[in-house]
């Protein structure tokens, strides 16, 4: 038997996955109207390849890729584009995105469409059809998967690790996608197998879902394929969690799974592959779970754009609704109406109830309780995180790694206080975002304006010395005619061959030097105490403070990295 | 609008609160049960003073009084603080070292959370300062042959400072466990005569080894409830017992047994309830080590070499100033990074 690893923290919420989980997923019928964000997973939103009133068919890409993170949009089904414009789409900003606008013709014919022999197509070749067919990550993030397995020569990939631990309460779209497709899911995973050639390959399934590891199992009877049962604890389906439950490593921070060896894609995308390579169809559809105060709680196989509010009428919902989740409940997003469409990241819409998510209770302080702590799979110290976004310390907050927060929940979860703790880091981060954006557009400002100053002066220059040169060769040219001083010169004199113009370029001369040598030194000090804004301007007793200030937390960041380093080799950063 | 999560526990500040009121209870009954019921005077005194200071507090900071009143955590502090002082002070002892705790150690540094000392500690703190001889008055147990002072009559003395005819004062109160050692030894007297002494039991003092007793039941009650963590209490426990223990294995004629320190003054109240108060304590597993180790050490030295009897209200208040120095010193290794800190 493998050994599994434990990562710190983690909680138990009340599962909620029966409500759903026991009935077989349907095909939702074709909706009305079909409407394609454009953005759909993380990098560069897919360019338009349609016009307005083309008719396309189903599979047909309507967008590319555009650049390297990108991914396809296709057809979901035969229609006619009746517009491409802005829609309410599922995103926290609440702002529209463009989208494409699908009215489906009823016929839902299929554009020519192939297996693909994957075997005999070169790496570069697969992922770039891959990319075509709009694959992104199904667990949740959509990263788009030919981006991920594009591995350079070094990077040899230990193992591959294929997340179906679906540790989210109420959703169970994967556990019936298990169920219903294991040989399927299986397929899908031999071509990332062929893709990142890996040492094993390892399946991690919740305990909590004993069918969907017993077709998992049976349908890799015989493979190389170890299907790992792991222990059901939130959230062990987050991509460094689960990768360190089943090989005991750890994402280095800021790094993905590569950079250890490990390759890690979600069950649905392995299908969606599957789907792709040995049907020739790009990613159109998934499956969502529709579940919460409806009466039948099911699983739906839906065409991607489908309107929310039409998948969410197919398990009728309950009349004292107060409003849905897209997504799960630990990190899912709220919306009030189902205006938005459904998008390859969409695995559940849960629709609330009063009675089944009672609104929180208002916030207390926080009195260190550190419950927070003792359940962060990050091993972060979120009350202090808190703390340290509250007072806008946002420095501090990075100090003690607020960019590690996966923004599971967990802490909020348990906060005795009732402190919403996930938007507090949320906060945090977008105003360091923020603020590193005007940074960098300061700097960008300050170069561009620095740079004018020194075209301005150059210019100067240049006409200076054009006009000496010009007065070096009128003086050659007439050297016995006495030119006289005076300020005004001769209605007839050229007037740029004057003393005082002779002066008045050389103190230019002078001048601009001196403007140029000051400005290349104030870049040079910039850019040596380029780092805090406010440290521009200070009384020698303020640097003195600051000096010294840095020095006791160096000492400190010091001891605390002894202190920490019993075991651990000391930390290099 | 509210972001995700969507779902919490339903555990509250009030609920965990009342664990620990709850969790006092075993200790307050044979604290009763020994030294007669004028503690639950003193506890009813304190609680009600907690809590107007509380709301006057809360009217002057211009915050909502219904969640803070019902937070319980005024209550705690309350408690801990009757049970710190001797149940026969009089009201104004009890009233001033309360109001002083709320108003000013937790209300003046910001209320619920955010302040860095013991409120209760500090309570203590100012009485045993400004008002010494009142708080040297213990009552003693119903076994040590003292006479004894009838409920009427306890009331009588804590709001009226008036006692029956023909009765001494000094005759119904003693000297703490702790103080009478420390006096005995001063005097020249051996650890062993002085153990023989009728106001010792067991362990310690007779009587409050047995309140001691009461307050472990109940801290091993919160700590089945995960309202505490281990840290503190078996950190402090342990460090006080080696200090208590290699002092008394060299010199065993001037220094008690190690478990005379455990169950003697505040030691088990500290250990379970004063030390392990959130808000004033580390929040990192190590920090909460270093800090309940720091407390056992002053707890000892003061003890032994201090001017005061017991020494848990001074060692907690210094290791509170200690609390975020010690906390940005134990940051642990964080998912992803090499070695610890930061």
């Amino acid at each position: 038997m493998r050994q599994l690893y434990r990562y710190h923290g983690g909680i138990h919420p009340t599962e909620h996955k029966l409500e759903s989980s026991e009935l077989p997923s349907k095909s939702a019928p074709l909706p009305s109207r079909l409407i394609l964000p454009l953005h759909q997973h993380i990098g560069n939103g897919a360019k338009v390849e349609v016009q307005v009133g083309d008719k396309v068919l189903k599979g047909q890409m309507l967008a590319s890729a555009q650049g390297m993170i990108s991914a396809a949009i296709h057809a979901p089904t035969s229609g006619t584009v009746a517009a491409i414009e802005p829609h309410v789409v599922a995103h926290p900003s609440a702002l529209d995105g463009l989208c494409i606008h699908l009215v489906p013709d009823g016929e839902d014919r299929w554009m020519a469409h192939a297996p693909l022999d994957f075997h005999s197509l070169a790496k570069r070749e697969l992922l770039d059809s891959l990319r075509a067919a709009g694959i992104v990550g199904l667990g949740g993030a959509t990263f788009p998967t030919h981006v991920k397995y594009s591995l350079t020569p070094e990077q040899r990939i230990q193992t591959l690790v294929i997340n179906g631990a679906e540790c989210e309460p109420w959703i169970t779209t994967d556990d019936r996608l298990m169920r219903e497709h294991a040989a399927g899911i299986v397929s899908g995973i031999r071509v990332l197998q062929h893709l990142s050639e890996p040492a094993e390959v390892l399946i991690g399934i919740e305990d909590n879902k004993p069918q969907a590891i017993a077709a998992m199992r049976e349908a890799c009877a015989g493979s190389d394929i170890e299907v790992m049962a792991v222990p059901t604890l939130y959230p062990s389906g987050g991509e460094k969690q689960l990768i360190r439950i089943l090989t005991g490593k750890e994402v280095p921070s800021g790094d993905r799974p590569t950079s250890i060896g490990v390759a890690c894609s979600n069950v649905a995308t392995a299908y969606a592959i599957h789907r792709f390579v040995d049907h020739g169809e790009p990613l159109i559809s998934r499956q969502v779970t529709v579940t919460g105060n409806v009466r039948t709680p099911q699983n739906l196989e839906v065409l991607i754009g489908t309107p929310l509010a039409e998948i969410v009428r197919l398990a009728e919902p309950l009349p004292d609704g107060t409003g849905y989740i897209i997504g799960g409940p630990m990190m899912g997003l709220h919306v009030d109406e189902l205006d938005a469409p459904m998008v390859k990241a969409t695995n559940c819409i849960i629709v609330k109830s009063a009675q089944l998510f009672p609104p929180a209770p208002p916030a207390m302080p926080c009195i260190r309780c550190t419950r927070c702590a003792e359940v962060c799979p990050a091993d972060l110290q979120p009350q202090e995180l808190h703390w340290f976004a509250k007072a806008r310390d946002f420095g501090k907050a990075q100090e003690y790694h607020l960019f590690d927060c996966i923004e599971c929940g967990s802490c909020a979860y348990v906060c005795p206080s009732h402190i919403p703790l996930v938007q507090y880091y949320r906060f945090a981060k977008s105003e360091i975002w923020q603020r590193e954006q005007e940074l960098q557009a300061a700097e960008i400002a300050r170069e561009r304006h620095e740079y004018r100053l020194f075209r301005i002066e150059r210019e100067k220059q240049e006409k200076a010395e054009r006009l000496a040169q010009k007065e070096k060769a009128v003086q050659a040219a007439k050297p016995a005619v006495a030119t006289p001083l005076p300020v005004a010169a001769p209605a007839d004199a050229d007037p740029n061959d004057t003393l005082q113009m002779r002066v008045d370029a050389d103190i230019a001369r002078a001048n601009m030097q001196l403007r140029i040598d000051a400005a290349v030194a104030r870049a040079k000090e910039q850019a040596a105490t380029a780092q805090p804004r406010n440290t521009e301007v200070l009384t020698p007793q303020q640097q003195a403070e600051i000096a010294e200030i840095e020095a006791r937390r160096a000492k400190i960041r010091e001891m605390a990295s002894h202190a920490g380093a019993d075991d651990e080799p000391p930390k290099q950063s | 609008m509210r972001s995700s999560p969507f779902i919490s526990t339903p555990a509250s500040v009030s609920q965990i609160m009342l664990h620990v009121l709850v969790a006092l209870i075993p200790g307050i009954a044979l604290y009763v049960w020994y030294f007669g019921p004028a503690i639950l005077v003193s506890i009813t005194l304190a609680s009600v003073t907690a809590l107007a200071t509380e709301a006057v507090m809360l009217k002057l900071r211009k915050r909502p009084l219904r969640p803070f009143l019902s937070d319980n955590s005024a209550l705690i502090t309350a408690w801990a603080l009757a049970l710190s002082i001797p149940s026969l002070a009089p009201w104004w002892l009890v009233v001033v070292g309360t109001a002083f705790a709320i108003a000013v150690s937790k209300h003046l540094y910001g209320g619920l959370g955010n302040n860095p000392f013991n409120p209760a500690m500090i309570g203590y703190a100012v009485l045993i300062i400004s008002f010494p001889a009142h708080m040297t008055q213990w009552l003693a147990p119903h076994l040590a042959g003292h006479v004894e002072l009838g409920f009427i009559d306890q009331l009588g003395y804590i709001f009226n400072g008036t006692l029956p005819a023909g009765t001494k004062l000094d005759a119904l109160t003693m000297a703490t466990s702790l103080d009478t050692l420390k006096t005995q030894l001063h005097l020249g007297h051996t650890v062993n005569e002085i153990r023989e002494m009728p106001i010792y039991g067991y362990l310690a003092g007779k009587g409050s080894e047995m309140v001691a007793i009461g307050f472990a039941l109940g801290g091993l009650y919160m700590l089945y409830q995960r309202i505490i963590y281990w840290h503190v209490p078996v950190t402090f426990l342990v460090t006080l017992f080696a200090m208590a223990g290699i002092f008394h294995l060299i010199d065993p004629a001037h220094h008690v047994a190690p478990l005379f320190h455990w169950f003697s003054g505040a030691a088990m109240l500290a250990a379970f309830f004063i030390l392990t108060d959130p808000v004033t304590s580390p929040t990192t597993v190590k920090g909460k080590v270093i800090f309940a180790a720091g407390a056992a050490v002053l707890t000892f030295l003061i003890r032994t070499y201090g001017g005061f009897p017991d020494g848990v209200a001074f060692a907690t208040l210094l290791m509170n100033i200690c609390v975020p120095l010690i906390d940005a010193w134990t940051q642990p290794k964080v998912f992803g990074h090499k070695g610890g800190g930061k």
